[in-house]
């Protein structure tokens, strides 16, 4: 098996099986969800702030997909914790790829950055956070 | 008509036509198992379109000059062979597109603006893909119209049991249905359609991108008024695609694009249109590629197809024994004999996209995804599948290699 199967195996595998922060929050501060048109992959954020209205206090998800989307998603979850909603508004997609830490190709990077994106989304519609144009497409609803 | 022995696939040879089956994915050769999504290209193909470029290229219809007659010589002789492929009447019928998709929202806005409005029922069916669903959905939107569905069974069979109640909501104004499912490969009854369709005074569109690759095509036989299918899953070049439709509905329709060449004359107050097929080609044509689109069906007509059924019934046979033989494993759709060569499946507890990763890790393409039916996917209760689809160039060992890398899947997830 090559170290690539095996990261697989290891990290992905790890939060695919035991996602961290899976579940919806009900009440939710704020909440947004999303789909990868690719593979129908959907995630539901679901995000509460602490007193000071800013601070992730917690953050849940709930969805389906394929394991980089769902381990992703995971990761984010104990990535974003304790953080501002502005700082999450302003992370780089690449703080959330090196914790994935294996190398994706341009189809799969779409299914391991869903859930930043939604949260994103989540965080822009309560929070008025900024959303940048590269997260925008997930914010569209547009219907025939 | 004659039935005369199908002459066996060489499948050894045909191989050797194909450059691409000595490319290594992942150190391994490449088991190409997604051709319901796109054929791979023969090189009788591509060098008959680099001869063309290099000897007989010019804009077509226009110059008098002789790279133009022989380019226009070259697109008229690939309408010529789309006809006969399809056994059209007469090449006026035959109008180059785009592609499929192209085709059936050209058949939707051009037929469905014009003749669609309250009252009246649209009807399609559950196992569409998008491009025989979306147009319908909007067009049925924009005039007022209803939209049915006919649902599918379990085993991915249309249950034309459910005719009699869609009859009753309206005028059935159109039915639109595909020949073979993209995602089951469900050979569907189009013949039944179209009958019922004209006893209730309708039009039938038929899809035929996933069928005409695969089976005999007759529009005659088939008694349908439009079918569209396209160049690229057929061994020939992406970007073109045929729209064949009858006389008098192509006659009375308005042109769907505007421009040159569709043209007979313009003035200040008003433009005339240009005779068929001309009228709905507005622009240049995808030139080269309908030409290699001509050359791509004398390339499978002369494999055969009865052939190429007989070795795609083979595959699918071995493919469905050798699937169900794994754990977890769940196929979808009809038996084998009802399908041609497509296999959708799922691994329990894997997601497709996961199981078509680790199958690229051992060189085997598969695609996986919802493959532009979602109704269909909510239907089968699943966000995707995995589809393994073969050609007349497949092989049992591809298959094979599939099954090994479905154990490797089941292995690396613990499913």
């Amino acid at each position: 098996m090559s170290d690539l199967e095996q990261m697989y195996r290891e990290v992905i595998l790890d939060h695919y099986k035991n996602p961290r922060g899976h579940g919806a929050l009900d009440p939710a501060d704020a909440t947004a969800e999303g789909q990868n048109p690719l593979c129908g992959d959907e995630v539901t954020i679901f995000v509460r702030f602490g007193e000071d209205g800013e601070t992730i206090d917690d953050v849940g998800f709930e969805g389906r997909g394929c394991a980089i989307s769902q381990a992703a998603t995971s990761m984010l979850t104990e990535l974003v914790k304790g953080r501002t909603a502005s700082e999450v508004a302003s992370l780089p997609k690449e703080d959330l790829l090196e914790e994935i830490g294996i190398p994706l190709t341009p189809i799969r990077l779409k299914c391991a950055i869903l859930g930043l994106g939604v949260l994103k989304v989540a965080l822009h519609r309560a929070k008025g956070t900024p959303l940048p144009p590269e997260w925008q497409g997930l914010a569209d609803d547009l219907t025939i | 008509m004659a039935v005369s022995p199908a002459k066996a696939l060489e499948v050894e040879r045909l191989r050797a036509d194909f450059a691409v089956f000595d490319e290594l994915v992942n150190g391994k050769p490449v088991a190409y198992l997604d051709s319901a999504s796109s054929t791979q290209k023969p090189r009788q193909v591509l060098d008959a379109m680099r001869e063309f470029y290099e000897h007989s290229y010019a804009n077509v219809h226009r110059g008098v000059y002789t790279l133009a007659e022989r380019a226009t010589e070259g697109y008229e002789g690939a309408r010529e062979k789309v006809r006969a492929y399809i056994n059209a009447p007469s090449n006026r019928e035959v109008i180059f597109t785009r592609s499929a998709t192209e085709a059936l929202n050209l058949i939707a806005y051009s037929w469905g603006l014009e003749n669609l409005g309250e009252g009246d029922v649209v009807v399609i069916t559950e196992l569409e893909h998008h491009a025989n669903f979306v147009p319908w959905q909007f067009i049925a939107k924009k005039t007022g119209a209803q939209f049915a569905h006919i649902p599918i069974d379990d085993a991915g069979e249309l249950q034309l049991d459910a005719l009699d109640e869609i009859a009753t909501r309206g005028n059935v104004k159109v039915v639109a249905n595909n020949l073979v499912s993209n995602t089951l490969g469900t050979i569907n009854p189009v013949e039944k359609l179209a009958a019922w369709a004209h006893e209730h005074g309708a039009i039938m569109v038929v899809d035929a991108a996933q069928a005409a690759p695969h089976r005999h095509i007759d529009v005659q036989a088939l008694g349908c008024d439009f079918l569209a299918f396209s160049s690229h899953k057929v061994c020939g070049p992406s970007g073109a695609g045929a729209l064949w439709g009858r006389r008098e509905l192509l006659d009375a329709m308005q042109p769907f694009n505007f421009g040159g060449e569709m043209i007979r004359s313009v003035s200040l107050e008003r433009t005339s249109w240009n005779e068929l097929p001309y009228k709905f080609e507005a622009g240049t044509p995808a030139i080269a590629e309908a030409y290699g689109f001509g050359v791509a069906l004398d390339y499978v007509s002369e494999v055969g197809l009865e052939a190429i059924e007989a070795h795609e019934r083979e595959l699918v046979v071995h493919a469905m024994e050798e699937l169900a033989e794994i754990p977890g494993v769940r196929i979808f759709g009809p038996p084998a004999d009802r399908r041609t060569g497509i296999v959708s499946f799922e691994v329990a507890s894997v997601h497709p996209h996961d199981v078509a990763q680790i199958l690229n890790w051992e060189g085997v393409a598969v695609r996986a995804g919802h493959h532009c039916t979602q109704p269909l996917m909510t239907r089968l209760g699943v966000a995707a599948t995995t589809r393994a689809s073969f050609y007349l160039y497949s092989t049992h060992e591809e298959i094979d290699r599939l099954v090994a890398g479905l154990l490797k899947v089941k292995e690396t997830f613990g499913a």
